[in-house]
């Protein structure tokens, strides 16, 4: 199953409906809410980026059998320094995004912290690709 | 505790979810930076915050945050009932400061913080 969703750049109010929308579709299908919470906050935190940095962009979730794929485009300024960017507390968020409660520079560790697997492919200038995996329970496993 | 108890102890009024105050809760969390709530919050809290906007219900929501305190006399506004409704949460408003709020809840009995162990 396939899922896509535009994230809107310029309207904050907006924020968390992508994540939202993902939520119920995984609650839905019968996953552990345990698994559920993980990969709703790591897409949350991925939209929230996409708008407070890049302008809004595009976010895919691919469910499978054996995980989630989510993706995340953007064609933002891009990530300047990416080991800086991964450091918890470091953000160049405008003051404007902290007065909403965001732009603590927790995103990208959070993220880490709740996926299996997360690749960034970044380039200054040229747009931003967060590719997030979570793998699922074997079924029957303990 | 019991969420009518948590009501009480903070002289709270209940802006949405009336119907569910005999639910109960083992944690509680005050925070006002969501990009926090996220990061740290791992069990299924009350949360105390001053926050005032529609993240702080769609925040919660996502992390299965059924009960939401406004500190500082703030209440939500009507988009934010609205969206709180739609994921049956329940949200009070209470006049003290943060750290009476939570100070209160602590001396009640509440104690477990629920969220991760901070390295």
């Amino acid at each position: 199953m396939q899922y896509r969703f535009t994230v809107p750049g310029d309207d904050f109010s907006k924020a968390g409906r992508a994540s939202t929308e993902l939520k119920r579709v995984l609650t839905r299908l019968g996953l552990e809410s345990s698994l559920v919470r993980r990969i709703a906050v790591a897409f949350y935190e991925a939209e929230i980026n996409m708008i407070i940095h890049a302008g809004g962009g595009v976010a895919e979730a691919e469910i499978g059998v054996e995980d989630i794929v989510m993706t995340m485009r953007d064609e933002g300024p891009g990530i300047r320094d990416l080991e800086l960017a991964m450091t918890e507390g470091y953000s160049t968020a405008k003051d404007q995004w902290r007065e909403l409660g965001f732009g603590a520079g927790m995103g990208l560790p959070n993220i880490k912290r709740n996926v299996d697997k997360l690749r960034i492919d970044s380039v200054p200038g040229g747009g931003t690709t967060v590719t997030m995996v979570v793998r699922f329970p074997a079924r029957g496993a303990a | 505790m019991k969420v009518r108890r948590i009501a009480e102890l903070l002289e709270a009024t209940v802006c949405v979810g009336g119907e569910g105050l005999d639910s109960e809760v083992s944690a509680a969390c005050g925070a006002d930076l969501m990009s926090d709530v996220m990061a740290f919050v791992k069990q299924e809290v009350v949360l105390l915050t001053g926050l005032v906007n529609p993240q702080a219900i769609l925040t919660s929501s996502l992390l299965d945050i059924k009960v939401v305190v406004f500190v500082r006399g703030k209440s939500p506004s009507d988009e934010m009932a609205s969206l709180a409704r739609d994921n049956g949460m329940i949200l009070l408003s209470t006049r003290l400061s943060m750290f009476l709020a939570c100070g209160r809840l602590y001396e009640a009995g509440l104690r477990a913080g629920g969220v991760r162990e901070i390295e």
